[in-house]
């Protein structure tokens, strides 16, 4: 189901006496596209789970609309929405074994809707099957792993025929190694199922890897909306910039002059003519350097962590703005470097400049 | 490590001394005291060994008479004070304004007197000649004639000595209740209403097992405290609790050891043994009970 | 699918039913308030009304134009008052601190010290919790009687200078702190005595201030014990005071007077409790048991 946000606000007030109220989502505008995965992405704090719990009616917006397909469901209770929420820490009822757990949400169906005994465990037993945990009905959720618990927690969702299925950190309470196995299993449920998940993380590497759409918010405003390649690609500004993509994207002091672009003293390459001069900030990619005796880049060397396939040149630069450069180049090359400098050329494409008083991304 | 063992003992010495002559040895003597028959305190001597002692506090009119009260008063404020308590409670925790400030009011009753509050509970339910007394003022309004609480039928009596219990014990229950709530992490409402579960739904389904091994424990000291109830009595009815026809098994044994009818330690213990008995046997169905009910 | 008005009608007739449950919610609770409140308010209300005026209101005012005090100078005359006072306050105090010293040792070793048979006779401690005081008060009372000890106030102190509660939660929060601190100090050569002192207290103090709390509580109240073992009226405490001022006191039933002196009692722990509240709600849920 296609899902439309419009000028959706919400104001938190704000507590203690003379505190201020917090815009916690301000102004969204924005549509889902039926049955896509989306990941809304962004620091703590930046109101991805108040957006999460919007969508779930367990909050209601102070301004704006919401609509599910064609219908308007602002005020719509959560109950009456057809939405699944998976917890954080997965609220799985501990008293209750994992097909009670699943047959929960079935048991409140009145009139036309409610199922018999049967049809509740069959359903319940589908939906075990979806997400691999048929074998684990009678137990506890006690006695269970954390991936385990995540899918019972989906399971327990999608059971009543859920047209959105939101997950709330879906990733967070895993360790590493079950935290991609998990990811995986996330978007094969979606993929299997076709319905429209929405997932909230942090975690920017796990947005990109699932997604077909991620929503970059801070502060309770979108920053960019779009396909990962493209927002990793194209940031609209230097937050979403520097929020995608490891190791962060290495920020320089620089400008514009002559028609070409300057980091401290070197010059880049050229721009068109019609670029604004002016002191913006260089973002390079650590993938966009490239090693060559004679390029633009000076930096100096401070050392080089060889990481397999790749490695990581660690540099300084006068005009850098964070502690160190990192860039990373084939191993091949390791023989190139020596001494206590080192030399770059940039890949153009891999080169984002924004503008230093708004930090909008400026094309050049 | 010999010198710290000593000097553990040492540390140890004050409570192992003040435990081993007011507990352990008491104890003891509690058990031999109530087998020994025709006790004489002045003299310190006895005539016989046997289950004579039991047998007179078993008959005797007035321990009967208390323990019919102390039953009547176990099963009527257990359950009410534990249900009430329980209501307030979801209701407290259902609310944000002012909270804390009924919070601290109802937990009022737990830090003050009970025999001076008690006072307070007679002259509001007591019928005199000079005026019939608040709480009939009140029943008045609902056309119910006035009735003589403290010193006239054994059932009036009784509901306000239900009433102030009710009243004292509650604070510590509601505390414990509302806590016990607010440590059910709210996850799992948010859970239970996106899945439309209704409020009556989710409170026996989510809440209550939630809250199960809390309530169970109130439950059971619920019991415990009940069965040892007196000082509320005697706030209400004095210290003749028997001409009141409101002694409780424990007023009861007091009375025996000193007091109007005292003098008889034996016929004492006895009692306490009886009474030990009841509350063990209780807490221990109340224990099973628990084990079945309460699944985590 | 429903149309969008449905919807409006869902979502608004959820927040009616809502709004209509909060005012349920509120009733309820002013209620049990007023309940717990109208005791208190009736006995300052009784204790301001003049002897002549309480007994001539057939039907019970809920005020009084007339405030007097004279009731209060009745309890504190008439009748040894400030004596009943006085005793609860060497009572409470003397048997606190006694105790605190007491299970704070007992906690300490518990704790931190190594000694043969410190499982088992901590064992032993925790059987002890389950002993109803009524079963052990008999032998007490003819102890404490053979001691010559009946009207003094060893007598009233004594059987409650140790709670093996207490030790139990006193020794639980000093294994909270970590053993290090305990090993730092025997490196620099501190004493058990200095390190106790110095160290596990201040840290555990919220825990002995609960336990201290929670004893004057529960000093402050006592009734049975010091009922048994005094009939000399210069040791009476505040309980049996008002018990003996119902039965025997103003010579004829002045309800105001006794009502003063119900004030009188209940103000100290009122105030204490309003000052320390948070601490005692959240002592109180930890440890103690009423009811």
């Amino acid at each position: 189901m296609k899902i439309l946000l419009e000028n959706v606000t919400k104001i938190f007030p704000g507590r203690g006496k003379g505190a201020k109220e917090v815009r916690a989502v301000d102004n969204f505008n924005f549509e889902i596209p039926d049955g896509k995965l989306i990941g809304l992405l962004g620091p703590s704090g930046c109101g991805k789970s108040t957006t999460l719990n919007l969508l779930s009616g367990l909050l209601q917006p102070t301004e704006g609309k919401i609509f599910f397909g064609e219908d308007e469901v602002t005020n719509l209770p959560a109950e009456h929405r057809g939405v699944g929420l998976v917890f954080q820490n997965y609220a799985l009822y501990p008293h209750l074994t994992v097909l009670q757990n699943i047959t929960f949400p079935l048991e409140n169906l009145k009139g036309d809707a409610k199922l018999t005994k049967e049809e509740r465990v069959k359903r319940a037993t589908e939906a075990a099957k979806l997400v691999q945990i048929e074998n684990l009905m009678d137990r506890k959720p006690g006695e269970l792993s954390g991936g385990q618990q995540q899918r019972v927690a989906i399971a327990r969702a999608l059971v009543k025929m859920t047209k959105v299925l939101l997950l709330d950190e879906p990733l967070s309470n895993l360790d590493a190694r079950l935290r991609l196995q998990t990811r995986e299993e996330i978007r094969r449920i979606q993929k299997e199922t076709g319905i429209t998940t929405i997932f909230v993380t942090h975690d920017q590497e796990e947005a990109m890897s699932i997604s077909d759409m991620i929503v970059v918010m801070k502060d309770g405003l979108v920053h960019q909306i779009g396909k990962p390649q493209e927002v990793y690609d194209n940031p609209t500004n230097l937050f979403v910039a520097k929020f995608l993509g490891t190791p962060p994207i290495n920020v320089f002091a620089g400008k514009i002059e002559d028609g070409a672009l300057y980091v401290g003293e070197d010059k880049l390459f050229d721009v068109s003519v019609d670029v604004k001069p002016g002191d913006v900030y260089v973002g390079i990619r650590p993938e966009g350097f490239v090693l060559q005796a004679d390029g633009p880049l000076h930096c100096s060397l401070s050392r080089v962590e060889v990481m397999g396939r790749d490695m990581s040149v660690v540099a300084g630069h006068p005009a850098f703005l964070d502690a160190s450069i990192r860039a990373i180049i084939a191993s091949e090359n390791l023989a190139e470097i020596s001494g206590d400098a080192v030399n770059f050329d940039v890949k153009p494409g891999k080169v984002l400049v924004f503008d230093k008083e708004t930090e909008e991304r400026i094309l050049i | 490590m010999e010198k710290n063992n000593l000097k553990a003992w040492l540390y140890l010495l004050p409570a192992i001394l003040f435990l081993g002559i007011f507990m352990v040895y008491p104890l003891i003597d509690v058990f031999v005291y109530s087998f020994e028959e025709g006790y004489n305190s002045a003299s310190q001597t006895f005539f016989g060994i046997g289950t004579y002692n039991y047998s007179y506090v078993l008959r005797d009119p007035y321990f009967l008479q208390a323990l019919k009260n102390t039953f009547i008063l176990v099963i009527i404020t257990v359950p009410l004070s534990t249900g009430i308590a329980l209501l307030i409670s979801l209701g407290l925790s259902s609310i944000k304004k002012v909270r804390e400030w009924y919070q601290t009011i109802f937990f009022l009753p737990y830090v003050t007197n009970t025999l001076a509050v008690g006072l307070v509970f007679m002259i509001l339910f007591k019928k005199t000649p000079y005026s019939d007394g608040l709480m009939n003022l009140l029943l008045s309004l609902f056309g119910v004639s006035p009735i003589d609480f403290m010193d006239g039928p054994y059932w009036a009596k009784m509901v306000v000595l239900c009433f102030y219990t009710v009243w004292v014990v509650m604070p510590f229950k509601i505390l414990i209740l509302t806590s016990a709530l607010a440590s059910v992490n709210e996850d799992y409402y948010k859970a239970a209403k996106v899945d439309g579960t209704s409020a009556f739904r989710t409170f026996r389904r989510i809440t209550l097992p939630m809250i199960s091994p809390m309530l169970f424990y109130l439950i059971i000291t619920g019991f415990i405290g009940a069965f040892k109830a007196y000082s509320d009595a005697v706030a209400l009815f004095g210290t003749n609790l028997n001409a009141a026809e409101m002694n409780t098994i424990v007023g009861y044994i007091y009375d025996m050891l000193y007091g109007n009818s005292g003098g008889y330690p034996s016929y004492a213990s006895a009692a306490a043994i009886i009474l030990f008995v009841i509350v063990l046997t209780i807490t221990c169905i109340n224990l099973l009970l628990s084990k079945k009910y309460v699944h985590y | 699918m429903k149309s969008l008005t449905d919807y409006e009608k869902i979502g608004r007739s959820k927040k009616r039913r809502q709004a209509a449950g909060k005012t349920v919610t509120y009733v309820l609770l002013s209620i049990w308030a007023l309940i717990v409140l109208f005791p208190f308010y009736w006995m300052i209300l009784c204790s301001v009304k003049s002897y002549s005026a309480y007994n001539s209101e057939y039907i019970p005012k809920f005020f009084t134009l007339s405030p007097t005090f004279q009731n209060y100078v009745d309890a504190f005359t008439a009748v040894p008052l400030a004596k009943y006072f006085a005793n609860t306050i060497i009572f409470t105090l003397a048997t606190t601190a006694i105790m605190l010293v007491v299970i704070v040792l007992a906690a300490f070793a518990f704790a931190r010290l190594e000694f043969k048979g410190k499982n088992l006779l901590f064992t032993l401690f925790l059987a002890l919790m389950m002993i109803p005081n009524e079963l052990v008060i008999i032998t007490n009372f003819v102890t404490i009687t053979n001691w010559d000890m009946r009207n003094t106030f060893m007598g009233l102190i004594l059987p409650s200078v140790t709670s093996v509660f207490y030790i139990y939660l006193l020794k639980e929060n000093f294994e909270q702190v970590p053993e290090e601190l305990y090993k730092a100090a025997k490196v620099d050569g501190t004493s058990d005595l200095k390190y106790l002192c110095k160290v596990l207290l201040p840290i555990c103090k919220p825990t002995v201030t609960t336990i201290t709390i929670l004893k004057v509580i529960e000093c402050w109240n006592s009734y049975v014990w010091p009922r048994l073992i005094t009939d000399d009226e210069n040791y009476f405490l505040v309980s049996n005071g008002i018990q003996e001022i119902r039965e025997n006191g103003f010579g004829r039933e002045n309800i105001p007077a006794m009502m003063a002196a119900v004030v009188v009692i209940s103000v100290p722990l009122i105030i204490l409790f309003l000052i320390f509240h948070k601490k005692i709600m959240e002592g109180v849920s930890r440890g103690g048991t009423k009811g």
